[in-house]
């Protein structure tokens, strides 16, 4: 599904990262891995250092923190803003939205339009279509928009093949309606194949439970249980390789843009190697795709996007406009993208919680 | 292009009995990271750039399939 919206302006980021920084060597000396192999996966997939946070902390105390730190600085004011969303898969609470326990802790005015949306690691780009079409509406002049994810903590400590690599992080995104730009943007999903990124227990479905904690074997001496995160490595890599090319070739072609015209492609980031086989795929020199985010941080769902602006562009875009393109791929299974001038931003910085 | 395929296999995984297998991934002598390991090794001994698409178990059988593989990736 394609979608245009119009008079868009992003006016900053900012991104909240735990301070704990974990070791991707160290961690892969709890497995019966050799060092050589993890040697070798660092190289190239761009494992090394990643934020987690610690066992009791949640979004909303990242994103607290972080708005804290706006209010306080003047980037933003707490009554000056007319919509927040929150976009999570890791909420505080099964009920309320995390969106009102932000609300209620910082002692927002009521006259806001609070909002959760789950979704994963196309949850930046869901997030920010969700914005857009709010301030499309006369009296929405600013948005807040929240994504964030505490996922290491869903994260089996005995699952190689995730927890060396998960990171959590939030991002607080303010968006305005007084530009001109036209922004596109495409979105499709699968549900048929949602398994492959799932948490099977701890909804209504499959309540956790004494059972559910209990660790299963999974192969190569990995083991989980149904409260865990599970990722499909090889069923992901297959999705992203089969639909992301042709889902970029249909936005550039809808925008009636040319490859050559963009100058950064900002997507998610689950691992080094699969950026660079789509950026082959693609034709996209790997100077316009920044591919660092993993092995500074880890991946933290969809929030690698903006942490990919924060970290890459940040003083580049306080001072000018590019015309990036986002795209982000995965939990659902969904696939979406985006081409939307960013720059001028009053703020764009990373802090730590 | 065999042999230098083997050695790489033996460096990634030394333990494995390559010659003696008709399916690496059945036999469990290779697993996806060493599959991924193996793509970087062969994209980068060939000068080529196999596809995202074409990195799946079923082209990682045999030293035959991924020959296979090999011939019809493009040059990087």
């Amino acid at each position: 599904m394609d979608f245009i919206y119009q008079n868009i302006s992003v006016k900053g980021l900012l991104v909240v990262l735990p301070k704990n920084e974990r070791d991707f060597m160290d961690d892969m000396k709890m497995f019966d891995f050799p060092e050589s192999r993890s040697l070798k996966l660092k190289e190239v997939m761009g494992y090394d250092k990643h934020r987690v946070v610690e066992e009791q902390t949640c979004v909303s105390d990242l994103a607290i923190h972080g708005l804290k730190h706006l209010f306080n600085n003047g980037s933003l004011d707490k009554d000056g803003f007319d919509s927040l969303i929150v976009v999570t898969q890791s909420p505080d609470y099964l009920i309320p939205g995390t969106s009102n326990v932000i609300q209620g802790e910082l002692e927002l005015r009521q006259d806001i339009f609070c909002m959760d949306i789950t979704q994963g690691c196309a949850g930046y780009i869901v997030g920010l279509m969700q914005a857009f079409m709010l301030i499309q509406q006369s009296n929405v002049n600013r948005v807040v928009l929240i994504n964030g994810d505490v996922l290491s903590r869903k994260v089996s400590i005995h699952d190689r093949n995730s927890y060396p690599l998960i990171g959590d992080a939030v991002s607080i995104t303010v968006i305005e309606n007084n530009d001109t730009q036209k922004v596109f943007a495409n979105i499709k999903m699968d549900g048929r194949d949602r398994g492959a990124l799932e948490i099977p227990a701890g909804g209504f479905r499959m309540p956790s439970n004494a059972k559910t904690s209990i660790l299963e074997d999974i192969g190569d001496g990995n083991k989980r249980s149904k409260d865990n995160l599970k990722m499909d490595g090889s069923a992901v890599f297959n999705f992203v390789q089969s639909k992301v090319p042709n889902m970029i070739d249909d936005l550039l072609n809808f925008s009636n843009t040319n490859l050559n015209e963009i100058d950064y492609f900002l997507f998610h980031q689950p691992n080094r190697f699969m950026l660079e086989k789509l950026a082959d795929k693609m034709d996209i020199p790997y100077e316009k795709m920044p591919n660092n985010i993993v092995e500074n941080f880890g991946n933290s769902s969809g929030v690698t996007i903006p942490v990919a602006i924060a970290y890459n562009l940040s003083n580049n875009l306080l001072q000018q406009k590019h015309k990036v393109c986002l795209a982000g791929f995965g939990v659902g299974l969904t696939w979406a993208s985006m081409i939307i001038n960013l720059g001028d931003f009053d703020f764009c910085e990373i802090i730590d919680y | 292009m065999e042999k230098k395929i083997l050695q790489l296999l033996l460096e990634i995984r030394p333990e494995g009995e390559f010659l003696q297998s008709d399916n690496f991934i059945l036999d469990g002598l290779l697993d996806s990271f060493d599959i991924v390991i193996l793509v970087a090794e062969l994209d980068k001994l060939f000068g080529i750039s196999i596809d995202g698409i074409d990195i799946i178990a079923e082209n990682f059988q045999n030293l035959d399939t991924i020959t296979n593989l090999i011939h019809s990736s493009t040059k990087s």
